[in-house]
């Protein structure tokens, strides 16, 4: 794979690398932003309003406004994040003016494009997207993002589709491992992937980037089950702020995440804590109130 | 030989992989009794607020203290170089505080100032390659600590006995130069 020899790509990759084992969570203040890294979190993701509310109080989800997003990157020394729409590469473009660490093209906002995600090659700012499958996750590699996460459920607090998607992606690695060369022509077919990244994956087992969870984290526990089926790090969305005790609930799921092996350590970060999100059975949800369908 | 790699957070694989490129065992670390029969560590990239938090709350932050004032060698790239400094600025923040540096965090800025570079290394006649990643800025070095590789005339890699410092992540190279380096140190111990 040529992109390895190239050194943006590396820095971007590299800082993916950096955010491995640790917990990424959702904020929409700067206040909140401090609760998240005094709890633990390697990174935050700045925005608007967290995707249980935007589920709950519809309209357009856009960007979150730069200001909210200026004050979050100065009152935290870790990481910051921020969501862009799905294709919309000029809201990619204020967030890299703007010098965010890391730009989430998120199928949680409403989509600009329904054709075509952002050229990621185009901006030196990192990117992560959400797949739900391996084809989807090496077109978004393709494309150039440096990070790759599962779409989950977003907002639905429940790791349902979060678990879905983590399995998916991984039996799909682990059977590319198997085939040969023109098995591989032909799975890059039917994946609708590029072949030199088919083969990567049939060398290594693994994304040529890192791989993390997101959609549907509300529990220490469930983080513990992502990180067990494969995932890297978690992104935490509504599942802190949606609680009734933030704080605490963050610290547990950091612990949950670095303890993930030792159930010993994960029961431990479950005790005492209070009400987690309420959550939605995401079967009951009607197919166009699903955020994972978005992109592709 | 056996090396622990702190696993709290961070590119502890990266570290993992180039051990083992070297031929050298290694295990993760995370917790106390992970230490025993250890003949050094590394603590690797990642975000050292995390990482520190972690070693404080968890036990480990004293334990790996002794390991190195008993002679233990630690090598700390990036996060790991914050933890062990003896001071660390922007802002202020504990540490293990082993070594006599101060540490500026994030000291070139955000991730768009993250680059490869290649800079004079003490060991190595050709340049060496480095990646920094929101690196921190060795600020201060304190008397009788040796540079061993410089960036734009600031120091990037320093050494306190057996334990050494880099504000970039030879880890995410193919250049193992650093690292036999480190492991060089290590049997200074044992033949001690």
């Amino acid at each position: 794979m040529s992109l390895l020899n190239d050194n943006t790509w590396r820095v971007k990759v590299g800082l993916a690398e950096m955010l491995k084992g640790g917990v990424i969570m959702d904020v929409t203040t700067a206040q909140q932003a401090e609760i998240a890294e005094k709890a633990g979190a390697c990174a935050v993701m700045a925005l608007e309003r967290v995707p249980a509310d935007i589920r709950k109080e519809g309209g357009v989800a856009r960007m979150a406004a730069p200001k909210i997003i200026r004050e979050i990157m100065s009152a935290v020394s870790i990481p910051v994040m921020a969501k862009v729409r799905i294709g919309h590469f000029a809201e990619a473009q204020v967030l890299e003016a703007l010098e965010v660490d890391f730009i989430d093209e998120s199928e949680v906002l409403t989509p600009a494009d329904e054709e075509h995600h952002v050229w990621k090659h185009g901006f030196k700012v990192p990117f992560v997207c959400g797949a739900r499958n391996l084809g989807e996750a090496l077109r978004r590699i393709a494309e150039g993002a440096a990070m790759m996460r599962t779409k989950g459920e977003a907002g639905s607090g429940n790791i349902v589709e979060a678990v879905r998607h983590m399995r998916a992606i991984v039996d799909e690695m682990k059977r590319l491992t198997t085939l040969n060369q023109e098995q591989l022509v032909h799975e890059a077919k039917n994946l609708g992937a590029p072949l030199d990244l088919v083969e990567y994956v049939a060398q290594h087992g693994k994304l040529p980037v890192p791989n993390f969870s997101a959609g549907g984290v509300a529990t220490p526990a469930d983080a513990s089950l992502v990180m067990q089926l494969g995932a890297e790090a978690v992104f935490v969305g509504s599942g802190i702020f949606k609680s009734s005790d933030p704080a605490v609930r963050a610290r547990a799921i950091v612990k949950a995440t670095t303890h993930f092996k030792d159930p010993k350590a994960v029961l431990e970060a479950s005790e005492e804590l209070g009400e987690a999100m309420r959550g939605i059975d995401v079967r009951q949800l009607d197919e166009k109130e699903l955020l994972q369908t978005r992109g592709w | 030989m056996k090396v622990g790699v702190l696993a709290v957070q961070g590119d502890f694989e990266a570290h993992r992989a180039m051990l083992g490129s070297l031929a050298v065992d290694s295990a993760e670390v995370r917790a106390v009794a992970d230490l025993d029969g250890l003949d050094a560590i590394v603590l690797p990239g990642g975000e050292s607020t995390t990482q520190l938090k972690f070693l404080q709350e968890e036990g480990l932050f004293h334990p790996l203290r002794k390991f190195a004032l008993d002679g233990g060698a630690i090598f700390g790239t990036c996060a790991g170089a914050i933890l062990l400094a003896t001071e660390v600025l922007n802002p202020v923040q504990d540490s293990l505080a082993l070594m006599d540096i101060t540490v500026l965090r994030n000291g070139y800025g955000r991730q768009l100032s993250s680059e490869v570079r290649f800079g004079h290394c003490s060991f190595k006649p050709a340049p060496l390659e480095m990646v920094f990643i929101r690196a921190p800025i060795i600020q201060r070095v304190g008397p009788g600590l040796e540079v061993l590789a410089e960036d734009a005339g600031r120091p990037v890699l320093v050494r306190q006995g057996r334990l050494l410092a880099a504000t970039f992540h030879p880890e995410l190279t193919g250049d193992s130069t650093v690292y036999s380096f480190f492991l060089g140190l290590i049997g200074e111990r044992v033949q001690a």
